[in-house]
């Protein structure tokens, strides 16, 4: 199965770059005209200079091309709004959406998954799982987000509200993180919470279910060994899904809280003509996404047997 | 399944002491007083000084550079990493001829003896040689390249003292806008091994804390792309020394952020040369006055409708008189920006030394502007809107950067204005990348498009203005006169006013180009864009400019009360 997916998912990489490139290159405006409006004192010889300089005097696709050998080299350019190797300024990027979004996605999943496996075998407990994963599904993450701020830092003054702390240890990067990840896991949990009770509810309707409870075991038990296991399958495809969304980032809780991240970066890249950082981004979220569905695809053989013969 | 009560005990103690030593942590914002932390609306790509143009840059090297020159809160030019202003009358300006004949002048500046680089070596005239060789190689990639272009020669007697040629004369050479020393010692070398690609790898941004890049009072010490800058005092700094240990630059671009994180006290003040808009600084001044100190200064952004004058309808000057009349921009600026902004006559700021006084801004005059409409054929239809002899209506299509919310407010007011004199304005807005990449600069709009400029004091308007600077694509889309407006008198004037040394008979040439902007139109005038700025009640000595030397060039004078 991997052998035959990686090539589709190389071959896809290469597509979706051609693709990316010529969307983000046919957008209007190109860097230098920007230039020319920050800059009165610019004129035609100048603009033919700084147009060649940036091989923008290039075809699109003779562009794509350098881009694209260059990668395969190992150079994935230069950054034209930081100044620096695109690189270079993707790390702190990405340590900054994983650290944050590892941390919601965590929190979302064991809260979500605990309070779906309390309304399934907790029937009374149903309806006020529900309206917690309605409320929480309906909250704006922006609204949710400044809501937590003028309370908790504005208000109360307990919390940072925003940005990212310069040196103090683990426990003041932990501070700055309660807020942004507490918005980001409200905002995730309610997923979690439905799939779960659902998938649950159905598991635990099944024979052998009932051969379990028949043989003595004690409920918790059934729930735990025997029932989540299964009832887990489908949720392997929303924290796949969602492994993507550790790479992109959550641009609205990153503006909002002032954190470097995978969204505000690949935003800021697209609207401001960084090409060579854009495309580095993109096909960084669309690898991680193509290869997070993989694990997941072969995660849901491993659980469930009998997808192994699918193909 | 049996619980484990005694271990879930320990840990959910363990977990609750653990949020309670987190809520009790001391709050990031309460820094003692050495430290001083600004919060910035953009963020800066290059610490260059000479590659690329941003405001953010300028602002964090006017703490850790000194240019040659600049302009004080005055609006008058000044030295700064000189002795003495150049002019003729203190022979640092001498006028000669060039070796082809052309009239060309030859100016000097002596450094100040005292200035230093972090690494404790002088800057000398080697650094200002080495800044004139980079700009002159136009492959390295510096901006605006018309300066060095016109310095055809570089000399010196001395170590501190530095003398250009110029194959032209001009009123502003002493000032040498955007000429200042670059460390030689560092950058040359890699400026010699590969000139093409300098601008990638100039120690500026490949190894930004090293000392030895910055002579003024300050030097980054850390850099957080896209996030913030730490400076820390210059050692090796002989001025004035700055209060502050450390300045710390926070870049939060989002505004209702950077408001929250004020208020929490996570940042001390917010920079008005690039912090909040207008209307949100005033709106927060209601609420905070006692906790911070709000200032506003008129600065260099000069807000204006630009006009197609090719659209005939918009060629028609009593159209464009009519339209200027029928908004009543003093209720503007008092309904939405609290009077801080002055109501335009034309783009010279109000603080700039060549203002013409006696030209009032045109008043709003709902009549004036319907006889004009009527005079030029344009009489009311069913509907209210106007019409021509052939039956056309009176429509003009009206654009802004859209995501500005305080510009596409405006819009809609004008929208209504324009109404009540019987002109339609159809608003279709463009996102900035769109409406300044193409439809400006290649000239796509057909109506009215509202944005701004940013000028300096007494810039010769020649790339708006002259006809020569209508973009086309023969001319690469280079140049600034979008409305395509053309009049030889003008055009004349822009060539006269740099070349006229004596600052007295600039005067009535300013005077003449300022009534031609004001009765012609090509732009409507609006209003120049205050900045406000925010600071503690604990802070004194900031003075905002209002020009393009951003107030943190003079932080040697902030002081904590």
């Amino acid at each position: 199965m991997i052998a035959g997916r990686l090539p589709q998912i190389a071959i896809t990489l290469a597509l979706l770059s051609l693709v990316a490139y010529l969307a983000i290159g046919a957008m209007p405006g190109d860097p230098i005209s920007l230039a020319m409006m920050a800059d009165p004192r610019l004129g035609p010889a100048d603009v033919a200079r700084m147009r060649a300089l940036h091989g923008l005097d290039q075809p699109l696709l003779a562009r794509w091309w350098a881009w694209a050998t260059g990668v395969l080299r190992g150079e994935f350019g230069y950054s034209r709004l930081f100044a620096r190797p695109a690189a270079e300024v993707l790390w702190p990027a990405l340590r900054g959406s994983l650290v944050l979004l590892g941390a919601a996605l965590a929190l979302a999943a064991s809260l979500g998954v605990a309070a779906g496996m309390l309304a399934a075998l907790r029937p009374r407990w149903r309806g006020a799982v529900n309206a917690v994963a309605l409320l929480s599904q309906a909250l704006p993450a922006f609204w949710l987000g400044i809501l937590l701020i003028i309370l908790f830092a504005v208000t109360l003054g307990w919390l940072p509200a925003g940005g990212s702390p310069e040196g103090g240890g683990f426990a003041e990067a932990a501070r700055f993180l309660i807020l942004p990840v507490a918005t980001l896991a409200i905002a995730h949990l309610a997923a979690y919470a439905r799939h779960t009770a659902a998938s649950m509810a159905e598991v635990l309707q099944s024979p052998w279910i009932t051969a379990a409870r028949a043989r003595g075991n004690p409920e918790s038990r059934i729930a735990i060994r025997h029932a989540l296991p299964n009832a887990a399958v489908p949720l392997l495809s929303i924290l796949a899904l969602d492994a993507g969304s550790l790479v992109s980032g959550a641009l609205i809780t990153e503006t909002v809280f002032a954190r470097p991240g995978m969204g505000k970066l690949l935003t800021d890249a697209v609207m401001g003509n960084d090409n060579n950082l854009a495309l580095l981004a993109l096909m960084l979220v669309a690898a991680t996404t193509l290869l997070a569905t993989l694990a997941a695809d072969l995660a849901q053989r491993a659980l469930d047997p009998r997808l192994a013969g699918r193909d | 399944m049996q619980m484990a009560p005694t271990h879930t005990a320990s840990w959910g103690r363990r977990a609750l002491v653990a949020l309670l030593a987190l809520l009790a942590a001391p709050p990031a914002g309460a820094q003692p007083r050495d430290t001083l932390t600004i919060g910035i609306s953009q963020a800066t790509g290059t610490f260059h000084p000479n590659i690329e143009s941003m405001a953010a840059k300028s602002y964090i090297l006017g703490f850790a550079r000194r240019p040659l020159t600049g302009h004080g809160p005055d609006w008058l030019p000044l030295c700064l990493a000189c002795e003495t202003l150049p002019t003729i009358e203190n022979g640092g300006v001498v006028l000669e001829t060039t070796p082809d004949g052309k009239p060309g002048m030859r100016v000097t500046w002596r450094l100040r003896d005292d200035l230093r680089w972090g690494d404790g070596r002088p800057v000398t005239a080697e650094d200002m040689r080495f800044a004139w060789e980079a700009g002159r190689a136009f492959e390295t990639g510096f901006g605006g390249a018309e300066f060095y272009r016109s310095a055809y020669e570089f000399l010196s007697d001395g170590p501190r003292s530095v003398t250009l040629r110029f194959d032209k004369r001009s009123f502003d050479a002493g000032s040498a806008e955007g000429f200042e020393p670059l460390p030689a010692h560092i950058d040359r070398a890699i400026w010699e091994a590969d000139r093409r690609n300098y601008r990638s790898r100039t120690a500026y941004d490949t190894d930004t804390t090293n000392p030895g890049l910055w002579n003024g009072p300050y030097r980054v010490t850390a850099v957080q792309p896209g996030a913030g800058v730490t400076l820390e005092r210059n050692e090796a700094w002989a001025g004035p020394a700055p209060t502050f240990r450390r300045i710390n630059i926070r870049v939060v671009e989002n505004s209702a952020a950077l408001e929250a994180q004020l208020l929490a006290g996570q940042i001390d003040m917010v920079a008005g040369e690039l912090g909040f808009s207008l209307d949100q600084a005033i709106a927060l001044e209601r609420r905070a006055r006692n906790r911070f100190r709000f200032s506003y200064r008129p600065g260099l952004v000069w807000e204006h409708l630009d006009l197609r004058l090719d659209n005939p309808v918009l060629a028609d000057i009593r159209v464009r008189q009519a339209l200027m009349l029928a908004i009543d921009r003093p209720k503007i600026t008092a309904s939405l920006f609290d009077n801080r902004q002055p109501v335009a006559a034309t783009a010279i700021h109000p603080d700039d030394p060549m203002l013409d006084r006696s030209l009032a801004p045109w008043p709003f005059d709902p009549a004036r502007a319907s006889a004009l409409l009527e005079e030029a054929g344009w009489r009311p239809g069913p509907d209210g809107i106007r019409r021509n002899a052939e039956g056309a209506r009176l429509a003009i299509d009206l654009q802004t950067t859209a995501g500005n919310r305080s510009r596409e407010t405006v819009l809609q007011v004008i929208q209504g204005m324009w109404r009540a004199a019987g002109v339609e304005a159809r608003i279709a807005n463009q996102p900035p990348r769109v409406l300044f990449g193409e439809t400006l600069s290649q000239r796509r709009f057909q109506g009215a498009v509202l944005y701004a400029w940013i000028s300096s004091p007494e810039n010769v308007p020649r790339t708006t203005l002259h006809s020569d600077e209508i973009p086309t694509a023969e001319r690469n889309w280079s140049g600034q006169n979008y409305p395509g407006y053309r009049n030889p008198e003008m055009d004349a004037l822009l060539e006269a006013l740099p070349q006229e040394l004596d600052a007295a008979k600039r005067r009535p040439l300013w005077a003449r180009l300022q009534a031609m902007t004001h009765r012609d139109l090509p732009a409507i005038p609006l209003w120049h864009r205050a900045e406000p700025h925010v600071r503690p009640q604990w802070l004194d000595g900031v003075r905002p400019t209002g020009n393009m030397s951003p107030s943190s060039l003079w932080v040697t004078d902030w002081r904590v009360r």
